[in-house]
């Protein structure tokens, strides 16, 4: 993947924003110095960015986070170094936005600069093993709802269809027709399909552009 | 295609409650718990059903009441302070004998607390949700799964013993991420002949009331609805044993508790300590039997909480205090970590060897 300076990664509730978010920024470090990720998520309490703060700075990446995300305060608040992601030029972000078009608002204060700017992705993050866009119709509708909320126009899509631990290597397969059909409707390139990291050397040169995953760990205590 | 779908746990508790024949959802945010209210806002209006955001956790639980009263399954959700909100709506269903489903995703307190998840609400869904002589039967799942089984579950109950069933849960089972399936059979809804649904001049009016002027007559009722407890107390209690055969120690806990728990069990049986879990499935009703078998035959129960320990109590009653039954717990938020648990167990077998 040819990397944009900002990386912007929206799509449905709960697509899976933030562990393609964190990867993606493993990725960019390998080849950019200065790799920011940044946690724009308004709508989620728990499940954030920071609960990878340890690893992205053992990698040496600048994590952009409200400072009560995380936290016992109950407020969508957004963080106050937000803006060094357009006006800081060496910075290279990847941006994680909160989920549907409600997350999307967060982006309402930043999207003039970054059209202006004209370096992005504006990346559609995609589930079919979610409920409410179980195929490409529904999950256009969402995207179109994100568009008007966030005022930046989608770029391109990763399909990120899985069903947690359970996955399985014909889960990943079926989703590549729904990931086809929405790139025809919106005319949006497929970045990437992700796969954990288990999956990664079964379904190597069967599938094109294909993204081994390391999840996230704090969820390794109640499994 | 895979038959599951990837679910939050609340998305997973508004679904089924959906296929459960639930078409009436009434709440008021509350974080962590408000993706069952956003859920249903979007997906009421597309099956004919009535999502409505109510000015007030108050006015949600008596919205409750009186769809209830017609006969149709209905539920509200809310997180800690919300439920606190709701005590008096909770117990003038249970006057009126009224079946109705309350979620409950706990969150840190007391007071505003905190959003984070907590366990601390369990004296107050087995104990005392409200005023006068009553309870909720009170479900604890501990995967999204069971999220969407009890909540099923839940509304069976409710319309088979007329009272409120909750679903007891914490954040991060509410927050949490799995795969579900959804795959029900919902038998045909029960008849509700008390239901007030219009006579058609056909029938006696019926009363949907939690008012006698008569002590005598509350009196009964009270009696009546004691049998109905004790009944259930007898025939529903739900749990689960793992390595309980055995185990010289147990561990007892419920929801995301016992999923940290069981890491911990694995962990000890590597290093060869024989323990076993005993995990509550209902609350109310409080699974008596594997405690009191579990007293003959282990050294010590542990119980851990994400509360200052509240379960610990009933399992002190249900070991009758024949063995030492100690705490593991965070509050506040925080969670027990499995090395907190395996300490815990380590002590109890007499120190890490």
């Amino acid at each position: 993947m040819e990397f944009k300076r900002i990386t912007l990664l929206c799509g449905h509730y709960g697509s899976g924003k933030t562990n393609v978010a964190i990867n993606l920024a493993y990725l960019l470090k390998k080849e950019r110095e200065r790799v920011a990720i940044a946690d724009l998520d308004i709508v989620n309490p728990y499940f954030r960015t920071k609960d990878s703060a340890k690893e992205l700075s053992e990698k040496g990446i600048e994590l952009i986070v409200s400072e009560y995300a995380g936290s016992n305060v109950d407020i969508p608040a957004l963080p106050q170094q937000m803006y060094s992601i357009t006006d800081d030029k060496s910075l290279n972000a990847v941006i994680d936005v909160g989920g549907d078009d409600r997350g999307a608002l967060a982006l309402g204060r930043l999207s003039d600069a970054i059209k202006a700017e004209n370096d992005y992705e504006m990346v559609l993050v995609i589930n079919c093993f979610r409920p409410l866009t179980p195929d490409a119709a529904s999950t256009a509708q969402v995207m179109k709802e994100i568009e008007t909320a966030s005022k930046i126009p989608f770029t391109a899509i990763i399909n990120n269809s899985n069903i947690g631990p359970e996955t399985t290597k014909e889960d990943v397969k079926s989703s590549l027709a729904y990931a086809k059909e929405i790139s025809e409707i919106t005319g949006l390139p497929i970045l990437f399909t992700t796969v954990k990291e288990g999956l990664y050397e079964e379904l190597k040169g069967e599938i094109d552009n294909l993204l081994p995953l390391t999840l996230q760990s704090k969820i390794n205590d109640f499994t | 295609m895979a038959d599951k779908v990837l679910m939050k746990g609340n998305e997973a508790i508004a679904e089924a409650a959906i296929i459960a024949g639930c078409r009436h959802y009434f709440g008021y945010p509350i974080t962590p718990q408000t993706e069952i209210a956003a859920y249903m806002a979007k997906r009421m209006p597309k099956i004919g059903g009535c999502f409505l955001q109510a000015e007030s956790e108050i006015a949600a639980i008596n919205m409750v009441y009186g769809v209830s009263s017609t006969g149709h399954r209905v539920m509200t959700s809310s997180s800690s302070p919300g439920i606190s909100l709701k005590g008096e709506g909770i117990s003038y269903l249970a006057g009126a004998d009224l079946p109705a489903l309350i979620v409950n995703v706990q969150r840190g307190g007391p007071g505003l607390g905190g959003i984070q998840p907590s366990q601390s609400d369990y004296f107050q869904a087995t104990k005392g949700a409200a005023h006068g002589d009553f309870h909720m039967i009170v479900l604890a799942p501990a995967s999204v799964q069971e999220m969407a089984d009890l909540t099923v579950k839940g509304f069976e109950l409710a319309d088979k013993y007329r009272m409120t069933s909750m679903i007891l849960a914490d954040g991060t089972m509410g927050q949490m991420m799995e795969p579900v399936s959804l795959d029900y059979d919902i038998k045909e809804m029960p008849e509700k002949p008390w239901a007030t649904t219009g006579t058609n001049m056909e029938r006696e009016h019926n009363i949907v009331n939690s008012l006698f002027l008569s002590p005598e007559q509350l009196e009964t009722e009270n009696f009546k609805r004691y049998e109905r407890y004790k009944y259930i107390e007898e025939n529903e209690a739900l749990y689960e044993e793992y390595m309980m055969d055995d185990a010289e120690i147990c561990v007892a806990a419920f929801g995301i508790a016992a999923r940290v728990a069981k890491n911990a069990i694995n962990a000890a049986r590597e290093k060869g300590i024989k323990v076993g879990l005993i995990r509550p499935i209902t609350l109310w009703p409080f699974p008596v039997a594997p405690f009191k078998k579990a007293a003959k035959q282990v050294q010590q129960v542990i119980s851990v909480e994400l509360s200052m320990g509240q379960m610990i109590e009933d399992i002190r009653l249900a070991t009758e205090c024949k063995v030492p039954v100690t705490l593991c717990n965070r509050v506040g938020g925080m969670i027990p970590s499995p090395e907190q648990v395996l300490k815990a167990i380590e002590d109890a077998n007499g120190g890490a060897k």
